[in-house]
């Protein structure tokens, strides 16, 4: 049993989720790693890396009476940390038009297939519902150039979808 | 030449101004020979500041000649520098050896103008422009006890920077 865990945990958004759930955590004596928090559509999602020496079991009961207050949903899992290695991403790509089936899958599978490693994605839906628009920020590594995934993309890429590819040119000062 | 010890984040002692230069004697020299290969000595190794080996005084270095394809002023010793205008803003990406291990966005003047004087004590005007202004304006921050990670923005700022309307 590892002493990292993940916990994933999802619920309609309100206030206080993050506040709650990690105030039952420090009490029951868990260190909380890196984690990415956010609202998608009106959900608001968490992943979290927890360190404890309570197992999995335990975690749950632990926040059981707090989730069950806010109604969300939740997964624990035990990882491997690896941390202090972050990679850093040498290329960005954004892609946005008009939303259409297949936007995702095309652009990232191209992307795989141009030997890029995506370390992050977010997507945001905007516009109106009639007339929604996708917008996607891309980071990773091109481990095969960039100008092969530029090549890749404009080969899956139809009208009305722009796609950008930049280089992060990340400074260390 | 000697190697410098980098301070790290928490260390607070980052966080403190440093104070103007009065007099450049061969022991300021020396320190900015030191200063040069401990920058040199570390990752990316484009910039660095006096009170990041401890020194707080209004010291930085930066040499950003080794990247291709970028506009430059080769290696600027810059003893009391003073940015005098900012222009334009471009958000990019930013580490320091002071914050090992993490990287964010901050934004930045595209092109700056600015005046330091030189190791033989003239006052010398600089021009700069995208990753050269960037890295000089990193250091400088570290002579006002600023880290990058006090100008961070999120990714989803300024979505479309990089997009040219004609």
């Amino acid at each position: 049993m590892s002493e990292w865990k993940m916990l994933t945990l999802v619920g309609k958004d309100k206030p206080g989720i993050v506040a709650k759930i990690t105030s039952v955590l420090y009490e029951a004596g868990a260190q909380m790693g890196e984690a990415s928090m956010m609202r998608l559509g009106g959900n608001f999602t968490i992943m979290l890396m927890v360190k404890s020496e309570h197992g999995i079991t335990q975690l749950s009961d632990l926040i059981q009476s707090v989730v069950s207050e806010l109604n969300l949903t939740f997964h624990f899992q035990d990882i491997e940390a690896d941390l202090f290695h972050h990679e850093i991403p040498d290329t960005c790509v954004t892609v946005y038009g008009a939303d259409r089936a297949g936007i995702v899958a095309k652009v990232t599978s191209a992307m795989a297939e141009a030997g890029f490693n995506i370390t992050d994605l977010e997507s945001d839906m905007a516009g109106t519902e009639e007339e929604s628009i996708y917008i996607m920020q891309i980071e990773g590594n091109a481990s095969k150039g960039q100008d092969v995934v530029e090549k890749a993309l404009k080969d899956v890429i139809n009208d009305g979808i722009h796609v950008e590819v930049s280089t992060i040119d990340t400074l260390i000062g | 030449m000697a190697l410098l010890d980098i301070l790290k984040y928490p260390d607070e002692r980052l966080k403190q101004e440093s104070v103007e230069v009065e007099a450049i004697d061969d022991e300021l020299k020396t320190f900015i020979a030191d200063l040069e290969e401990t920058m040199r000595a570390g990752p990316g190794g484009v910039g660095i500041a006096a009170p990041q080996v401890g020194n707080f005084i209004r010291v930085a270095i930066v040499d950003v000649s080794a990247k291709p394809k970028i506009k430059n002023n080769g290696c600027m010793i810059l003893i009391n520098p003073e940015i005098n205008t900012w222009e334009g803003m471009k958000k990019g990406r930013e580490g320091c050896m002071s914050v090992p291990d993490y990287t964010g966005n901050v934004i930045r003047a595209e092109k700056i103008t600015m005046t330091a004087l030189n190791l033989d004590g003239e006052k010398v005007d600089y021009t700069c422009e995208g990753y050269e202004a960037r890295a000089v304006q990193h250091e400088l921050d570290h002579l006002d006890g600023k880290l990058f990670l006090d100008r961070l923005v999120s990714r989803r700022t300024d979505l479309f920077q990089r997009k040219v309307y004609k």
